[in-house]
């Protein structure tokens, strides 16, 4: 009887599958167009699934191992299943392979089982809770199903009810692992998370068969002139469509929102939820049966939306709200976490351009730094003219009298921010001390426009960017150096887009390149225990972790490292205009740095973004001094290496600027 | 917003008269501070038909600048083209003669160009019209009349009733304006309205240089402790010479303003 049934089954399974997966298609089709190599991008998919993917996923052993177990099995025996049960091939080799992968299968999904006996607060529970059980009765049923075929058991074997028992089990997992997928089951993301490799909107991130991932933005250039489409993304139809399909491709694993600092300090974002509540936007509804943890302070069930409609309502609620957009600090911790690579940040960026470029609601600070930037080319409305005030008694070579130089110091806004004037100071001291053929643009230098594009002010960024790329075209320089990772990110990666192509240094990078070459001298003596902090748009923008630690042990540090470093460095929660928009949280984003500081022990923490050392240094009372790497460094320049240059004397060492303050005052 | 496009609003209708402005450190054109002000003061209005009318020169800067308060929310502005060198004001007391708005709102003075403040009550005059000067915020439009905040130094509020239709100018005491919207400003369109461009004859005239910074008296602080520190600030300013007269006659009251003014050595 069964002979009967199962291909029957199989093919009912598989066609309302091939249903599901048109209908999910026309989902993902309701978002804009973007070019995308089809066959390319789908030839591209397997390297990018078991080496990218693979990569990401392996970073939980006991997950790794249960979903190749798994979803290996499982690939294995639906083929297999197929070609035996579907087909009738009636050969006890493929018998013993789909009796095999089935086994294998059935181990893999105790091991998920056992994952959601207590499962950890990010994963969301809801239909995941089922899928363990799914899976079993998918590779239980086959399994059994299967022998008859390899001839251990006999044909007809039991009563009529086991019959109709094992019949229920493979409808169960038939529906679970065919039907479920492309009608919106937990296993849809096998199916979404394909086509999502296949038609990843940001392709340069998977690594080349030769070498590592290339580096870039992931915010694409808005077309400002197009006045018939709306600019931004208003409603979940003006994402793309591959976006769309990246949201539908989510696991709800939840490690972005473990590594979310916004989250984690009470502020209304859970990237989890986010991306979520966009596949709800997609589909059309409510959020009420979402459940995985909810966006800090909002309960689930609140919001609704549709493909059509807003995504941030005006008076009323709509899918989501807008300071969950707006506590992002784009940080790219979700994006580093994401196994199925979805892209967070965009995403927000995305829906942040709408708000402030349509509807003109930057929130708190956000309307009059845009308009300082309009007006004065930074953020905090000063004179363009003062830029190099702090460094009256300096002498900086200016490019408009040298028209070129080796190096292009970027000097960035910190200009302004008398912190950040100290790290300057030691950076140019430092740049002297190693004969650094440099020159700056001074008055000529603008915001790079950093603040203004993740605040969604793409007009405002673009404005910068072009004036900044012609100021540039007129001199030559090797390249550029900047203390500022954020400047550093966005003349390397985003003034592409605008015909401005650099090679870019961090200072971190080129005071290494200096000490490897041996143009710096340093006075190695032993020092305090010391950690570093890596910048965001250092780190996982631009995957650069090393040269600053490498600097550091050149100045004879032990290197104590935060349990988050590296590629998983908690934000300082100064990135992406988080601290002008300023979204009220349970606790503040740096505190919670410094405590992971204080945790290692360590009486100072190397910071190399004057952002970073500006949100850092809030901190009351903190445990560790925050230094720049630029001051370690000219702290440590061998002082017969020191040019006799009164200029760069004015800045020696931390307790001889001290004492001079305490005469003054 | 023309007529056949407009909503139909049943409230009142509301003139805003906006300028080009210029930043104060850079010197770029941009919304004027206190004509934006005006703006966001009419879009609190609910119901109410609100024009935006510029009568100047129309090129790149005042462009970019008169785009600025299309990206608050309005689909068009409503341009009178004058010359460079012209007196806009009979152009604009004709075009709001035709209008007939209820209600004329605009900043207190320009950034740019002559800036004298003189231009509400000139319109005032030309049309016969009450003036407010500092409006904080509109309370309430009836029928005939309007409730008013009108601010007052050192933060002082005064209620007035007024009677429609009539001229009021804004300062910093009204609420900031919100922010303008690229897409917006984008797209909004200008409906051009032809004027007789007028010469100011008295301009013409006149030498225009330069203002001088003038020297500002250093506010030296004595006292040590944050206490006095705090009472001197908030202390009131001490002039304390001026007089009020209640019930005074118009006569009685141009004398005590002529007697000030020769007291003070304005006029000899």
């Amino acid at each position: 009887m069964l002979e009967t049934i199962l291909p029957v089954l199989l093919l009912a399974a598989l066609v309302l599958m091939a249903i599901g997966a048109v209908r999910r298609v026309q989902l993902w089709r309701q978002g804009r167009a973007a070019p995308v190599p089809i066959l390319k991008g789908l030839m591209a998919m397997p390297r990018r699934y078991l080496v990218d993917l693979h990569h990401v996923v392996e970073r939980d052993k006991y997950i790794a191992h249960t979903h190749v177990a798994t979803a290996g099995s499982f690939v294995l025996a639906a083929l297999l299943a197929i070609v035996v049960h579907l087909f009738g091939f009636d050969n006890p080799v493929l018998a013993w392979a789909l009796v095999a992968a089935s086994a294998v299968m059935f181990l893999g999904s105790l091991l998920v089982a056992r994952r959601r006996i207590n499962p950890p607060p990010r994963l969301s529970k809801g239909p995941w809770m089922r899928l363990p059980k799914s899976l079993m009765a998918f590779s239980l049923g086959f399994l059994i199903v299967s022998l008859p075929a390899t001839g251990v058991l006999p044909a007809n074997l039991g009563s009529i009810v086991l019959a109709l028992v094992l019949c229920a089990v493979v409808v169960w997992g038939l529906g679970e692992m065919f039907f479920g997928m492309t009608w919106g089951g937990p296993m849809k993301h096998a199916f979404a998370g394909a086509l999502h490799l296949a038609f990843h909107r940001r392709p340069e991130r998977f690594s080349a068969g030769r070498g590592g991932e290339h580096r870039s933005t992931g915010l694409k250039a808005l077309d400002l002139n197009d006045s018939n489409t709306p600019l931004g993304v208003g409603q979940p139809a003006d994402f793309t469509w591959n976006q769309l399909l990246g949201f539908d491709a989510c696991v709800q694993c939840g490690r972005c929102e473990a590594a979310c600092p916004a989250f984690a300090a009470g502020q209304p974002l859970n990237p989890k939820k986010l991306i979520q509540d966009m596949v709800v936007g997609m589909a059309g509804g409510s959020d009420a049966r979402y459940a995985g943890s909810p966006y800090p302070g909002k309960p689930v069930g609140e919001h609704s939306g549709s493909a059509h409609g807003p995504i941030v309502g005006v008076q009323e609620k709509a899918l989501v709200d807008a300071d969950t957009l707006w506590s992002c600090t784009t940080c790219r911790a979700c994006v580093e976490e994401c196994p199925m690579m979805i892209e967070h940040v965009d995403a927000i960026v995305d829906m942040r351009r709408f708000l402030t470029l349509e509807r003109g609601s930057t929130p708190d600070k956000g309307a009059v730094v845009l308009d300082n930037l309009i007006a004065t080319d930074n953020p905090g409305g000063y004179d363009p003219d003062s830029r190099l005030y702090w460094a009256a008694d300096l002498e900086l070579p200016l490019m408009s009298d040298r028209g070129r130089a080796e190096v292009l110091l970027w000097l960035g806004d910190g200009v302004f921010d008398m912190r950040n004037q100290r790290t300057l100071r030691a950076l140019v001291k430092v740049l002297r001390a190693g004969g650094v053929d440099f020159a700056v643009l001074g008055n000529e230098e603008r915001d790079s426009g950093d603040v203004a594009r993740r605040l969604g002010d793409e007009a405002t960024f673009r404005s910068l960017a072009e004036r900044n790329i012609a100021t540039l075209a007129r001199y030559r320089f090797d390249h550029i150096v900047t203390c500022d990772p954020h400047s550093f990110h966005v003349l390397k990666n985003e003034y592409d887009a605008y015909g401005g192509h650099y090679a870019v240094y961090h200072h971190s990078g080129f005071i290494d390149r200096l000490i490897e070459s041996g143009r710096l001298q340093l006075d190695s003596r032993q020092r305090g225990s010391v950690t570093y902090h890596d910048p965001c748009y250092l780190g996982r923008y631009n995957g650069e972790y090393e040269a600053p630690r490498r600097v550091l042990k050149a100045l004879g540090v032990e290197l104590t490292e935060m349990a988050r470093s590296g590629y998983r460095s908690r934000c300082c929660g100064g990135g992406g205009g988080a601290p002008i928009t300023d979204v009220p949280g349970k606790q503040r984003i740096p505190d919670m740095r410094m405590q992971d500081v204080e945790r290692t022990g360590a009486d100072l923490v190397a910071v190399g973004c004057p952002q970073c050392t500006a949100m850092l240094e809030g901190v009351v009372d903190a445990g560790a001094e925050v230094r720049d790497l630029a001051e370690l460094v000219a702290d440590a320049l061998a002082t017969d290496a020191a040019p006799a240059n009164g200029s760069a004397a004015t800045s020696d060492s931390q307790s001889s600027r001290r004492h001079t303050e305490e005469v003054t005052s | 917003m023309s007529p056949e496009h407009a909503p139909l609003r049943s409230g009142p209708r509301v003139a805003v008269l906006v300028s080009v402005g210029r930043h104060p450190v850079t010197g770029r054109p941009r919304r004027a501070d206190q004509d934006a002000r005006a703006v966001e003061l009419a879009l609190g209005l609910e119901q109410a038909d609100t024009r935006l009318l510029h009568a100047g020169r129309h090129d790149d800067d005042s462009d970019s600048a008169l785009r600025g308060y299309l990206g608050m929310g309005f689909d068009s502005l409503e341009l009178i083209e004058q010359n460079a060198d012209a007196d806009v004001v009979p152009a604009l007391v004709e075009a709001l003669r035709t209008q007939s708005p209820r209600l004329v709102l605009t900043g207190a003075h320009a950034e740019t160009g002559e800036g004298s403040g003189m231009l509400p009550w000139l319109l005032a005059e030309a049309l016969g019209w009450p003036v407010v000067g500092g409006l904080a915020a509109i309370e309430k439009i009836e029928r005939d009349t309007a409730t008013l905040l009108q601010a007052l130094p050192r933060g002082r509020r005064r209620r007035l009733r007024v009677r429609l239709p009539f001229v009021a100018t804004v300062d910093q005491s009204a609420a900031p304006a919100r922010q303008s919207a690229f897409g917006p400003a984008r797209r909004g369109g200008f409906e051009a309205v032809a004027k007789e461009s007028r010469a100011d004859e008295l301009q013409a005239v006149w030498q225009v240089a330069p203002a001088r910074k003038r020297p500002a008296r250093l506010k030296v602080v004595k006292s040590g402790s944050a206490r006095d520190r705090f009472k001197a600030a908030a202390a009131k300013s001490g002039g304390g010479g001026g007089k009020v007269l209640e019930d005074a006659t118009p006569d009685q009251g141009a004398e005590a303003i002529m007697a000030l003014l020769r007291e003070e050595g304005v006029l000899r």
